[in-house]
C-alpha cells in the first residue's frame, strides 16, 4: 500500500515535470521570424475572432505573449554566450531589420569656391598620407596640425633677408603671418557656410538685425548722423526729429573752479524756484483758523451785538499770518485736524 | 571732488529748508568771502574757495575731508544731513526745541525726546518740521524733527515722544570712524 501511494506521488512529479517541459516547447502554425540583434520576434500566425469573444480576451493575449516571448528566449539562448561577472551573457548579432530614418534625407550642399574651381580646372583629389617623414627629427609626423612635420613658427633661426629691416622681429612677422592664414582660411568657411544656406552677408561692415525698438533705430539713426565728414553738423534735420539725448556715455560737469559769482546766482535762483514751489499759505493753519472764525461769529451773533469788542481783537490776529486767509479747500484740512477745531 | 548738478543741489537744498528755511541764502552769499558746497565721494562739503584750492593739490583718493561736511547722497540719490552741519544749522534754525539737563544725556545717546524732557519749544512748530535741538543753556545738541505740533505736546501725556531723534553731537564718539 505504501509503495502503490509512493508510486502515486512519483508519477504525478514525472507529470509536472513533464508539463514544465511541454511549456517550453511552443506549438505553432507558422514559425516566427527572429531578428535577435533586436530582440525581435515577429509573429504571422492568423489570430481567431472567436479568442476575442467577451471575457476570453484577457487570457488569451496573456498566453499568446506568454508562448512568443518563450519562443524568443529558445531563440536567445541559442547564440553564444560568454561569462561576465559570473552572469551568463549572450552576444547578440548585428541586427537585420532596417528601422525607419529619424530626420529626412539631407540635401546636397552646394560646392565651395576651391570645389567650383577644381571643377572647373579638372583637378582632381589626390589621396594623401596621414604621416610624413620629418628628416630633422628622424620620425613619422602628421601632415598638420599639432606636431606637424614642417612646423613654420618652430623655427629656431631665421636669417634676416636682406632687404628687410635689421630691427624688425622675424620671429613675430612669422607668427603675425600664421594668424592671418588662420583668419582668413576661417573666414572663407564661414562665407561658404553662408553662400550654401543662402544667408545675405554683407560686402563690408555689420549685418543688419531683424526687429530693432524704437531706441536702438533712434541711435542707429543718430550714429548714422554723425558719421559723417563734418560730424553731422551740415546733415538736414527730418520736420519732427528732435534733438538725440544721452549721446555721451560720460556725465559732463561744472568745472572744480568755475566763475564763483555764477555759481551763486544759479544756487540762489534754484532756491527761488524751491521757495516759489512751496505753498505760501499752511492749508492746515488756515482752515483751522476760519473755523475758529466761524465758531467765534456764531458764538458773538448768539450773545448779541453787546459783545462787539471782540471782534476787533480778532481781525488784528488774523493779519499776522499769510498773505490772505480766503476759503481754502475745506475737504483736505478739516479732516486731519478735526480734534482741534472742536470747542475745548 | 566736483561741484554739484542742478538735481543734487536742488535735494540738498530742500532737506536744508526743512530747517533753516530760506536762510539758505545766508549760507550761500555771505559777506565775509566766498563758500561753497562741492561734491566728493558723495558727500557733500561746504568750504570757502581759499580752501578749495588748497584741497585741488591733493589727489582723489587721498582726499579725505575738505571743510567741513554737510552730508551724503545715499545711492538712489537722498540726501542725508549729518551731525557736522549742525554748526550751520544753529545760528539760523527756524524752529528750536530746548531740552531739560535730566533728559539731554537720554538725546545724546541717540534717543527721541520724550514730552517729560520738554523744556520748550517754539510757537507753531508744525507735526514732522525740522527743529534743531538745544540745551537750556542754548548749546545746540543736534536736530530732529517735531513729532508732535507745539499744541498737541501742551495737552499729550509725559511718556509721548515730541521729538524723533536725527543726529546728535554724541555722534562724535559713536559714529567716529564714518563721520568725515
Amino acid at each position: 500500500m505504501a509503495s502503490s501511494v509512493i508510486e502515486d506521488v512519483l508519477i504525478k512529479v514525472e507529470k509536472e515535470e513533464a508539463e514544465k517541459l511541454k511549456s517550453i516547447t511552443v506549438n505553432k502554425e507558422l514559425d516566427l521570424e527572429f531578428d535577435t540583434g533586436l530582440l525581435l520576434a515577429y509573429d504571422k500566425n492568423p489570430v481567431d475572432n472567436r479568442d476575442f469573444k467577451d471575457g476570453k480576451q484577457e487570457e488569451f493575449l496573456l498566453s499568446l505573449a506568454r508562448d512568443n516571448t518563450q519562443l524568443l528566449i529558445n531563440e536567445i539562448w541559442k547564440l553564444e554566450t560568454e561569462k561576465v561577472d559570473q552572469i551568463i551573457v549572450a552576444k547578440l548579432p548585428e541586427p537585420t531589420t532596417k528601422l525607419p530614418r529619424e530626420k529626412p534625407v539631407p540635401k546636397p550642399k552646394p560646392p565651395t569656391r576651391w570645389e567650383q574651381f577644381a571643377r572647373l580646372k579638372g583637378i582632381q583629389k589626390k589621396k594623401k598620407t596621414n604621416l610624413v617623414w620629418d628628416e630633422v627629427h628622424k620620425e613619422w609626423k602628421r601632415r598638420w596640425g599639432y606636431k606637424r612635420a614642417k612646423d613654420d613658427t618652430k623655427e629656431w633661426l631665421i636669417e634676416v633677408p636682406g632687404s628687410s629691416d635689421p630691427n624688425e622681429d622675424q620671429f613675430a612677422k612669422k607668427n603675425k603671418a600664421k594668424k592671418e592664414r588662420v583668419a582668413r582660411n576661417e573666414y572663407s568657411r564661414l562665407k561658404n557656410i553662408a553662400r550654401a544656406q543662402k544667408i545675405k552677408v554683407p560686402g563690408m561692415g555689420l549685418p543688419p538685425t531683424s526687429k530693432q525698438s524704437k531706441t536702438e533705430l533712434a541711435q542707429a539713426v543718430s550714429v548714422a548722423k554723425f558719421s559723417t565728414a563734418s560730424a553731422g553738423k551740415f546733415q538736414e534735420k527730418l520736420p519732427k526729429e528732435k534733438p538725440p539725448r544721452n549721446t555721451g556715455k560720460k556725465r559732463k560737469f561744472q568745472p572744480l573752479i568755475g566763475d564763483f559769482n555764477i555759481e551763486k546766482q544759479k544756487q540762489l535762483d534754484l532756491l527761488k524756484l524751491i521757495e516759489s514751489k512751496k505753498p505760501r499759505i499752511n492749508i492746515t493753519q488756515a482752515v483751522n483758523k476760519q473755523m475758529r472764525e466761524e465758531d467765534m461769529e456764531a458764538r458773538n451773533s448768539r450773545k448779541g451785538p453787546g459783545k462787539g469788542g471782540r471782534k476787533g481783537n480778532m481781525t488784528g490776529k488774523r493779519r499776522g499770518k499769510g498773505k490772505g486767509v480766503g476759503k481754502g479747500p475745506k475737504g483736505k484740512g478739516r479732516k486731519s485736524q478735526m480734534k482741534q477745531g472742536k470747542r475745548s | 571732488m566736483r561741484p554739484l548738478t542742478d538735481e543734487e543741489t536742488t535735494t540738498m537744498f530742500e532737506k536744508l529748508s526743512k530747517y533753516i528755511g530760506e536762510n539758505i541764502k545766508l549760507l550761500i552769499d555771505r559777506p565775509d568771502g566766498t563758500y561753497c558746497f562741492r561734491l566728493h565721494k558723495d558727500r557733500v562739503y561746504y568750504m570757502s574757495e581759499k580752501i578749495l584750492k588748497l584741497a585741488t593739490n591733493v589727489s582723489r583718493e587721498k582726499l579725505v575731508s575738505i571743510g567741513t561736511c554737510f552730508g551724503k547722497f545715499t545711492k538712489t540719490q537722498k540726501f542725508r544731513l549729518h551731525i557736522t552741519a549742525l554748526d550751520f544749522l544753529a545760528p539760523y534754525a527756524k524752529f528750536k526745541v530746548w531740552v531739560k539737563p535730566g533728559s539731554e544725556q537720554s538725546f545724546l545717546y541717540g534717543n527721541h525726546i520724550t514730552k517729560s524732557g520738554l523744556g520748550r519749544i517754539t510757537e507753531n512748530t508744525a507735526q514732522y518740521q525740522g527743529v534743531v535741538v538745544y540745551s537750556m543753556a542754548d548749546v545746540p545738541l543736534g536736530f530732529g524733527a517735531a513729532a508732535k505740533t507745539t499744541q498737541e505736546c501742551r495737552k499729550v501725556d509725559p511718556m509721548a515722544i515730541v521729538v524723533f531723534h536725527q543726529a546728535d553731537i554724541g555722534e562724535y564718539i559713536r559714529s567716529e570712524d564714518t563721520l568725515t
